[in-house]
């Protein structure tokens, strides 16, 4: 990682697993009473959404408080040629506050690998389009590591609409990167256009795949799909990629269920599914906090024994 | 004022040979030969004096995009890039559909650097739905149709006005020529770039060669249906080189031209996600590139046209799908056929000059012989000086060329239009 996070593409695996090693710090930090730290104070995370996106955005807002950076908050249209002013104007006049870490979310793949062209700000990728969302990946990657201590030889399987998913394609370069050999589940017409180069199987059968995974990892779906005509109904959907009760009894008893969230429960996954004791979903995203500060710190901080010690509780 | 290009190898259609050329006050070629006088003397030694470059494709912006480019800086543009004859392509705003906006483009023509040939678009608006007053536009010389930037959709209206076209043959002189943006937007729409293996790694929604393939194939069945004298822009994939290969060994009345950008470039460009490579159709493969420049060797493809494409900085400091596409061509076309064809430089200018002169039914003055009686329109190229592209020092409004940087081999030393210098020692004078 030098200066940005741009994307898991070009990190190797000591990188990634320093991350991930770091971030177990930070969740200690976590657990803490008072979970704030002062290594990024008088720092200035801002965030700039193009597309909205909640939980991904608090998130982040959170871990850069955990590190007592101040926080700014643009939520930009995502198009803002319809006002007139190019993407370049508005990362101009955010850069003038001062910020010193831009978390950047665009609905076109490349958009923060331009922005960081532009800015002597740490451009942190929070998704852009089809292409990367590198620290949902690390976060994965640290969630799985948590149950399994390493991903050394597992199998995971990716099932859904890995197509439109910048979190199938960061997760596919995390998992392999760190030893997982990873199948893609999905109709064909939710599969990229190619696969050349990429580390992986492909199955269209998510029965026969089940039984032999260790993590499966489903993705959401959008209800547009349908419209676009690259699935014919929900209903055949749920019937053949559709996480049950019956399918998750053909996982091994140990396995791992993965969500990014939102889930849409009924569709991906059902409700018992989610709330089935293999499902580490909520787990994922209090681990978002941690890997995200690890991140921030990573590019932002300058002492780690700022990490080390609490602030101290305002007023006492 | 007479003029002398003195000391250069002449090349045209006809051949090469070592002369001196005078051109006499009327702005036509007075002498070829060697001992020649003149008021002024050009020198040429170690260059190759030609008929000046005829581009297909520009797109000069006005009216409308001022801020893009105008006609007078294109035509700037072009006559330092070698060209003496741009056609114009008629997504203006408003669009060149009538006998105003076309003799608007004219007017604004007239004095400029290179002389400036307007299109009709096929349909009113460009909107694929009402045929344009071609008879009307056909009266005012217009001699090539189409609705650039867009393919036109509907077989039905296509089928129309090819058929129409053949009832204006007389009127015209000689054949109108339909020219088609090779695109079917089903296919292609919410594409960025070329669908394939980049396209899939960056996460970039792409647009497949077949989108083009299909339109090209579509056409050539119309035109053996109706016998209409057809043009296809920009091919970009080897599929289109070969679809149009069989139809002219069929014998169809069908031509076509590439891009310098669709034969140097791949999509492996985007992967910098710089708009600057976004351009319709996109940049294809390695297999693509292979394939057009054998198109280009072969014949199949009989002409260089540059798509010139000015946008302003501010347009393309957008994300990659907002951007518009399109690229800088004018003053890099031919050091790219030349440093990257592999072809003889009599091929390269037959490409680049008398072959769309021929297209563009510009023959009586532009790509002609060099020989006396014949109008000035010549340029004197230096194969072997060395240049590095800047978007910044060409004459257009825009900056936007993808080979920013580039060295490349082959440089235009003067320019003359009608026996004026408009380029003199790589300077504009117009």
């Amino acid at each position: 990682m030098t200066g940005h996070l741009l994307g898991i593409d070009g990190m190797d695996r000591a990188e990634i697993e320093e991350l991930l090693d770091l971030t177990d710090t930070f969740a200690e930090i976590g657990r803490r009473s008072i979970p704030r730290v002062p290594a990024l104070r008088g720092r200035t995370v801002a965030t700039l959404f193009f597309e909205d996106s909640t939980r991904t955005r608090i998130s982040f807002d959170t871990a850069a408080k955990r590190l007592s950076a101040d926080t700014l908050d643009f939520a930009a249209g995502s198009s803002s040629l319809s006002k007139g002013e190019s993407l370049r104007d508005t990362v101009d006049v955010i850069a003038s506050y001062g910020v010193d870490a831009l978390v950047v979310r665009h609905p076109m793949a490349g958009t923060p690998h331009r922005i960081a062209d532009w800015t002597d700000a740490a451009v942190i990728n929070a998704g852009d389009g089809a292409h990367e969302h590198p620290t949902q990946a690390l976060l994965d990657a640290y969630t799985i590591r948590q149950h399994r201590g390493a991903l050394d030889g597992m199998q995971i399987g990716i099932v859904g609409d890995i197509r439109h998913s910048r979190v199938a394609r960061s997760n596919v370069l995390a998992f392999s990167a760190l030893g997982a050999d990873v199948t893609l589940v999905a109709p064909p017409t939710l599969l990229p256009p190619s696969l050349a180069g990429w580390p992986v199987r492909v199955s269209h059968d998510l029965d026969e795949v089940l039984p032999s995974l260790d993590a499966c990892y489903l993705l959401r779906l959008q209800r547009e799909r349908i419209t676009e005509g690259l699935i014919p109904s929900i209903r055949e959907y749920v019937a053949d990629y559709g996480l049950d009760a019956a399918r998750a009894a053909r996982l091994p008893v140990d396995a791992l269920i993965c969500h990014p969230g939102p889930t849409n429960r009924g569709l991906e996954l059902s409700a018992e599914v989610a709330s089935d004791p293999r499902s580490v979903i909520l787990d994922q995203v209090v681990n978002g906090v941690s890997v995200r500060m690890a991140v921030l710190f990573l590019l932002l901080g300058s002492g780690r024994e700022l990490i080390d010690r609490s602030e101290p509780e305002v007023g006492s | 004022m007479t003029i002398v290009l003195r000391g250069g190898l002449v090349i045209d259609r006809s051949g090469e040979r070592v002369a001196d050329v005078e051109i006499g006050d009327d702005g036509r070629i007075a002498a070829v030969g060697t001992g020649l006088s003149g008021d002024v003397d050009l020198d040429a030694s170690g260059c190759v004096v030609s008929p000046g470059f005829v581009d297909l494709h520009t797109h000069l912006r006005e009216p409308g995009q001022e801020d893009a480019e105008t006609i007078e800086t294109g035509a700037r543009g072009g006559a330092l890039g070698g060209y003496t004859a741009l056609v114009a392509m008629p997504n203006t705003e408003p669009t060149m559909d009538c006998a105003a906006v076309v003799e608007l483009v004219r007017t604004l023509g007239r004095g400029t650097a290179c002389e400036i040939v307007p299109t009709g678009a096929m349909t009113v608006g460009r909107r694929g739905e009402d045929m344009v007053p071609m008879g009307e536009l056909v009266d005012r010389g217009i001699g090539i149709f189409t609705d650039d930037g867009t393919g036109l959709q509907d077989p039905r209206l296509m089928r129309r006005i090819m058929e129409y076209s053949i009832g204006l043959t007389r009127r015209l002189g000689r054949p109108v020529v339909l020219a088609q943006h090779c695109e079917v937007t089903a296919l292609s729409s919410g594409g960025y770039m070329h669908e394939g293996e980049w396209s899939s790694r960056l996460g970039i929604p792409g647009q497949p060669a077949e989108a083009e393939e299909l339109m090209v194939m579509r056409d050539i069945a119309l035109v053996r249906l109706t016998g209409a004298r057809m043009h296809f822009q920009h091919l970009s994939t080897a599929g289109s080189v070969a679809l149009v290969r069989d139809a002219k060994a069929a014998g169809l009345p069908v031509t076509a031209e590439a891009t310098p950008h669709h034969f140097t470039l791949t999509d492996a460009a985007c992967a910098s996600y710089d708009p600057v490579f976004k351009v319709h159709p996109p940049l294809r493969t390695d297999a693509d590139v292979t394939a057009v420049r054998e198109g280009l060797a072969d014949g199949t493809i009989d002409a260089i046209a540059t798509d010139h494409a000015p946008h302003t900085d501010h347009a393309k400091e957008l994300s990659f799908d907002q951007a518009p596409p399109g690229m800088l061509g004018l003053e890099t076309a031919f050091s790219l056929a030349l440093d990257e064809l592999g072809l003889d430089l009599p091929e390269v200018l037959a490409l680049l000059s008398w072959r769309p002169a021929a297209i563009a039914g510009l023959s009586d003055r532009h790509g002609t012989v060099v020989e006396p009686g014949n109008p000035a329109n010549l340029c004197v190229v230096d194969p072997d000086a060395t240049w590095t592209v800047s978007g910044r020092a060409m004459a257009s409004r825009s900056s936007n060329s993808p080979f920013e940087g580039r060295t490349l081999r082959g440089r235009v030393r003067h320019t003359l239009l009608a026996g004026e210098p408009v380029v003199v020692d790589g300077e504009a004078r117009r």
